[in-house]
């Protein structure tokens, strides 16, 4: 006899029991023990067939191969950068990642310098969680302007949205250039008073992200704040600056 | 003289109103309040993070660390003087100890998990206050835990066993004990267990069945704070 004792997206806290019974499976962030199935961490339940698992809503950032992310220099050595990942971890960029030109160790400088920030990709990551970083594909590149917000991590997918549809709206309603990296710093770029807009969009969005309905709530916030600024003009100007 | 009635008028087996709050420190990766009557702890999380100094890390698996303080004026007595002291750094020990067989910080090489908690207001049963708000701090911050930590103080005041002791019990004048517990929820293991004062093996027997079953409520008033940091908006009710 199997038993579930949550439904889905129910908020669970760590160590509550799940279900009970061999039915279903332990999916992310749960354990087995004897007969039932434990929450490992706080977050949203959710079942899918006899899987069950759990989508964290606090967290750190767990550095992962593949991952997008913003990072600050550092520190500069003898051949390449030490990056801020915002987490307990820092990163290597070595020069030879960081361009496809050859840069002598003199002009390294001309390349990142300490408290530059930059859009890079992760290439590896040890058991140890040392990391490396890659700044050679398409995409990836120093940051120049703007401002950068930190959020938690696990709101990540929520600023984004189902196929981009959060983030396409709020660059759409602004006119601001965003870029999202999976460790949760959000670069924006845009008039000043749109970037503020959109600072605060990004932190109601980390507030509600629990909640269904999130996109058409943003709509709504952004329609009523964006109306009286005359921003019709601006994002024509950022786009002709790049 | 036997103590039947309590000082401040509860039931034996009665706790103080208790109220936890978490999420309550913004710039923290996670942070909680718990009251119990007169005593308030605030904790807040830091982490996971660098661990300095360097000598302390260990390459296997992040580190727990706990910091505990009293606030200058919180007690009913003397000004305590505010910053590491002999007491401060064993509770800080104990709380670690209590804490850590729960906390998984295998993902977390050469990091440590920084908990601070202070108390503005406190009337005796501080390390157990300490040691609940920490553990729902520790969750809101997301990091992984088997199981959740509740603690309580149970005791013996005058030859009847009591739950959660206030400060005038503590100090009544007549034979006194006072065991601070602390258990995980599901495996009912005891991870914290002192004593001060003088208990008989009967009385301490009988104590520890009673802080197994005041425990509960100390959990459903924890789970009731996690469960409220993530508010539905109105008419979202499912």
């Amino acid at each position: 006899m199997s038993n579930i004792l949550v439904k889905d997206k129910d908020i669970v806290i760590p160590g509550e029991t799940l279900a009970e019974g061999m039915d279903y499976l332990p999916g992310d962030n749960t354990y087995r023990e004897g007969e039932k199935i434990f929450a490992k961490l706080l977050g949203l339940a959710g079942i899918s067939g006899r899987v069950i698992r759990i989508t964290p809503l606090a967290g750190p950032y767990i550095p992962k191969v593949g991952d997008k992310i913003i990072g600050e220099v550092i520190g500069m050595t003898m051949n390449g950068f030490r990056f801020n990942t915002a987490t307990a971890y820092s990163a290597m960029l070595n020069v030879k990642d960081a361009s496809s030109r050859f840069i002598r160790n003199e002009e390294m400088n001309s390349l990142l310098s300490i408290g530059d920030s930059a859009v890079v990709k992760i290439t590896k990551v040890t058991s140890q969680n040392l990391i490396d970083l890659t700044m050679k594909e398409p995409g990836l590149h120093k940051v120049t302007g703007g401002r950068i917000v930190k959020i938690n991590s696990q709101k990540v997918p929520r600023i984004i949205g189902k196929q981009g549809s959060m983030i396409n709206l709020i660059k759409q309603k602004t006119g601001c250039n965003i870029t999202v990296g999976q460790n949760g710093y959000v670069w924006i770029k845009g008039t000043p008073d749109m970037e503020l807009l959109v600072s605060k969009a990004v932190k109601l969005i980390e507030e509600k992200s629990h909640q269904d309905g999130l996109t058409e709530k943003m709509d709504a916030f952004l329609s009523s704040q964006v109306k009286d600024a005359p921003v019709q003009e601006a994002p024509a100007n950022v786009e002709g600056e790049q | 003289m036997v103590y039947t009635k309590r000082l401040d008028g509860r039931k034996i087996d009665e706790l103080r109103p208790m109220e936890a709050k978490a999420g309550v420190i913004p710039n923290a990766d996670g942070s909680a309040m718990f009251k119990a009557g007169k005593t308030t702890a605030y904790a807040a999380v830091y982490g996971p993070r660098e661990m300095y100094p360097r000598f302390l890390q260990n390459p296997k698996i992040g580190v727990l660390r706990c910091h505990y303080g009293m606030m200058p004026f919180s007690g009913s007595g003397e000004r305590i003087r505010p910053g590491s002291s002999r007491r401060a750094q064993e509770i800080a020990m104990v709380m670690t100890k209590a804490l850590a067989p729960v906390v998984d910080l295998s993902a977390f090489p050469n990091a440590v998990v920084d908990v601070y908690v202070d108390l503005p207001q406190t009337d005796a049963g501080t390390r157990c206050a300490a040691i609940s708000a920490a553990a729902i701090a520790l969750a809101d911050a997301g990091i992984p835990m088997k199981d959740m930590i509740s603690s309580v103080a149970v005791g013996q005041v005058d030859g009847t066993v009591v739950a959660d002791l206030c400060y005038d019990e503590e100090a009544y004048d007549a034979i006194v004990s006072d065991v601070p517990v602390a258990m995980t929820h599901n495996s009912r293991e005891i991870t914290l267990l002192q004593m001060d004062g003088e208990i008989s093996k009967d009385d301490l027997i009988k104590a520890l069945k009673l802080a197994d079953s005041v425990l509960d409520k100390v959990y459903a008033e924890q789970k009731r704070a996690l469960k409220e940091r993530f508010p539905m908006d109105k008419g979202e009710e499912k």
